[in-house]
């Protein structure tokens, strides 16, 4: 008998004849704690800086948007920042562009100064942006092996809570959960950032 | 590997049991001072980390009880859930392997890698292949193994065992880590300090290279959604996204019993796993892929499913749900056997009070006095404070109880403790013989002083008294009491 056959077989003499197990979702559903939208934002920023992400706020329009990356790289002396194919033009003028088409090699990857995507949601409650390898966010290489990863939240992507955040998302797509910079509790147990991925992740929340 | 009259031989193995039995293991880890000052540091800093962000969830017993319920529910829908899970990954573009136990998934990763033309890996943590043994075996097939993960790197490097199901350096220190960095890692700089952050950055630098040019990664997995074939790696450093995301073939070797059903499912375990683990509100990073996207991450992706002993531990009703486990490692953080004697001590891979019931359930235990994983049922006081702590609500005190049950049933009529029993028995059958026996026992008052005997109790009731004090036994009998007092009345 084969390996896969036999496990099978295994399982179903060690389990016998059960029947379907209820699973009863008393904790709170998606969309069980509808918040203010201010209130949402303000939770989202604490939880951020919390885990020592930077955070700017602006308002939820492109220019904003655009203002809040150029303050960014003149802040930190960046000139150019990789991005996904689908980033929106008005975001970063064309200059400070180093664009991921065709795909940029992890060497140039590696030297790259920053990198800058968008994001599919946000979940206040625990400080976590989602990405989706969609066009605004790219590829996963891209947002990983640069140590700069500027990310922009759009506040109609910002949901309270993990359920709803859960909900949001395609599981066909690469995913990657984020709740801060690359951190490590491996040494006596206390959070240090800063490890392999990104050490500086800039959020700019625009609402 | 030990066999069990009548079951079918499908035990664990691999890194499941240690040399010795825990009692003599346990000695030699409480003698460690250090070690014990390491220990109770870091399990004291994650328990009131852990303490404030499960006060912060409103539902959190709600969420526990859907934990556990999905488990539940999984077990009972094992087979289905992972032809449906191999359907899903192979419809993506994946491919499944199934393993009934260590040496055959050792080999068919073996085989994988081989078939790459690449004669190094790097791995992100996980218990799965540490269970196997896979770095070993992969060693000894020329192929070189490198752990991605701190705190693994501390223990490659240190040429140590993993201690903790969570952080498998728990045991070292700072200083002691530093140490280890300027003696075993090329390149470091000579004057590394032993601050946390830059440990951390020398370990970020040592392991650079390897990321960007790696063309083959194995790792573990926390979960698998069934209906989407959904693979998901929930981490803090980056090492993870690193191996996920940079090579051309990824080989994933994971526990059956880690499927769930849907990806609804993972709103639960995405709120239990983090706050139980590190204390987190979310882990800087988890990574889920569903099989392979073209232009995006590993072209080539193989999961391996293991069985190594889990179907018979599943075959146990009691123990089933031991299975549930999400290796969080809450249940060793709050435990005061663990916090003392650390994870050494209990030999499997799994150490703690789910270690304690895991790695017999999986190997089987054999009724012998000094075979190690029948010693484990017997390593906790059954204070509960573990089955508290569980995420997924593990009764692990009642589990550990119906091991003893199961111990003392397979170690027969002939052993110390069956033969006292029988003792018992014959002299609490009889008032006659109970009273003489109060009786006897007043003159345990002249060999027991402050709670110890004077001279050691001989085999086998030193077996009592090696690790428990002797208690003085009263100047007077109840009985005798009672004739004092209510003599008259009877």
């Amino acid at each position: 008998m084969n390996a896969r056959d036999e496990v099978l077989g295994r399982v179903r003499e060690a389990i016998g004849e059960s029947e379907e197990l209820p699973i009863e979702r008393t904790y709170h559903n998606a969309g069980a704690r509808p918040a203010e939208a201010a209130a949402l934002l303000e939770l989202l920023t604490a939880r951020l800086i919390d885990y020592k992400a930077t955070v700017l706020r602006c308002a939820d329009s492109d220019q904003a948007i655009a203002a809040a990356v150029t303050g960014v790289l003149s802040a930190r002396s960046v000139t150019r920042l990789v991005v996904p194919v689908g980033l929106p033009e008005v975001w970063l003028a064309a200059e400070h562009r180093q664009p991921d088409d065709p795909p940029l090699t992890v060497g140039i990857l590696d030297r790259a100064e920053g990198v800058l995507t968008g994001s599919a949601v946000a979940i206040a409650e625990t400080g976590t942006i989602v990405l989706d390898a969609s066009p605004s966010c790219g590829r996963r290489v891209i947002t990983l092996v640069p140590d700069l990863h500027i990310v922009v939240v759009r506040a109609a992507d910002v949901v309270p809570t993990v359920p709803d955040g859960v909900a949001r998302l395609d599981p066909s797509r690469p995913l990657t959960f984020i709740s801060g910079p690359s951190a490590t509790s491996d040494i006596e147990l206390n959070r240090v950032e800063g490890v392999h991925g990104p050490r500086q992740l800039v959020v700019i929340l625009a609402g | 590997m030990s066999t069990f009259i009548g079951m079918p031989a499908a035990r664990g193995t691999g890194d499941l049991q240690g040399d010795r039995p825990f009692p003599q293991a346990a000695r030699a880890a409480l003698a460690d001072r250090q070690l014990r000052r390491n220990l109770g540091h870091a399990t004291a800093t994650i328990r009131t980390k852990r303490a404030q962000v499960v006060a912060e969830v409103e539902d959190w017993e709600q969420l526990r009880e859907a934990g556990r319920q999905i488990k539940a529910h999984v077990m009972a829908r094992l087979p289905e859930l992972l032809e449906q899970l191999e359907e899903q990954v192979t419809a993506r573009g994946g491919t499944v392997h199934w393993a009934r136990d260590s040496t055959e998934a050792n080999r068919i990763v073996a085989d994988l890698v081989k078939a790459t033309g690449s004669d190094e890996v790097i791995k992100v943590k996980s218990m799965a292949t540490q269970e196997i043994g896979l770095n070993e075996y992969l060693a000894a097939q020329g192929i070189a193994a490198f752990e991605t993960d701190l705190a693994e790197l501390i223990v490659q490097l240190g040429h140590d065992k993993p201690s903790h199901i969570l952080v498998p350096a728990i045991h070292k220190n700072r200083t002691e880590i530093r140490d280890i960095f300027l003696a075993e890692m090329a390149g470091v700089r000579p004057d590394l300090t032993d601050e946390p952050a830059e440990l951390a950055e020398a370990a970020r630098a040592h392991l650079r290279a390897k990321f960007l040019t790696a063309k083959v990664a194995i790792s573990g997995a926390n979960f698998a959604i069934a209906d989407t074939g959904t693979l998901g790696v929930v981490e803090s450093e980056g090492n993870g996204r690193m191996c996920l995301t940079l090579p051309d073939t990824l080989i994933t070797v994971m526990g059956i019993e880690k499927v769930l059903p849907t990806w609804r499912d993972l709103e639960v375990f995405l709120q239990l796993l983090p706050r139980s683990s590190t204390g987190e509100r979310m882990n800087p990073y988890t990574s889920t892929w569903s099989g392979v996207t073209s232009g995006d991450g590993p072209s080539t992706f193989h999961l391996v499913l293991l069985d190594n002993g889990r179907t018979s531990a599943l075959a146990d009703e009691v123990g089933r749900a031991a299975l549930h486990c999400i290796r969080c490692s809450a249940c060793l953080n709050v435990c005061p056997v663990y916090e003392r004697t650390g994870g050494h001590a209990y030999g499997s891979v799994y150490p703690g009070p789910i270690g304690a019931v895991l790695s017999p359930l999986l190997t089987g235990m054999t009724g012998g006095h000094d075979a190690p994983n029948d010693s484990l049922p017997y390593a906790s006081s059954l204070c509960g404070a573990c089955f508290d702590a569980c995420p997924v609500k593990i009764d692990i005190p009642a589990m550990l109880v119906r091991l003893r049950t199961e111990h003392v049933d397979l170690a027969g009529p002939r052993t110390a403790e069956a033969r006292s029993m029988k003792a018992m028995r014959w002299m609490m059958s009889s008032p006659r013989r109970f009273g003489l026996a109060g009786r006897l026992s007043r003159l345990g008052r002249f060999a027991v002083r402050r709670g110890k005997p004077i001279v050691p109790l001989p085999p086998p009731l030193n077996g009592w008294t090696q690790s428990r004090d002797v208690p003085v036994p009263q100047g007077q009998t109840f009985r005798d009491w009672w004739l004092d007092n209510h003599g008259d009345a009877r």
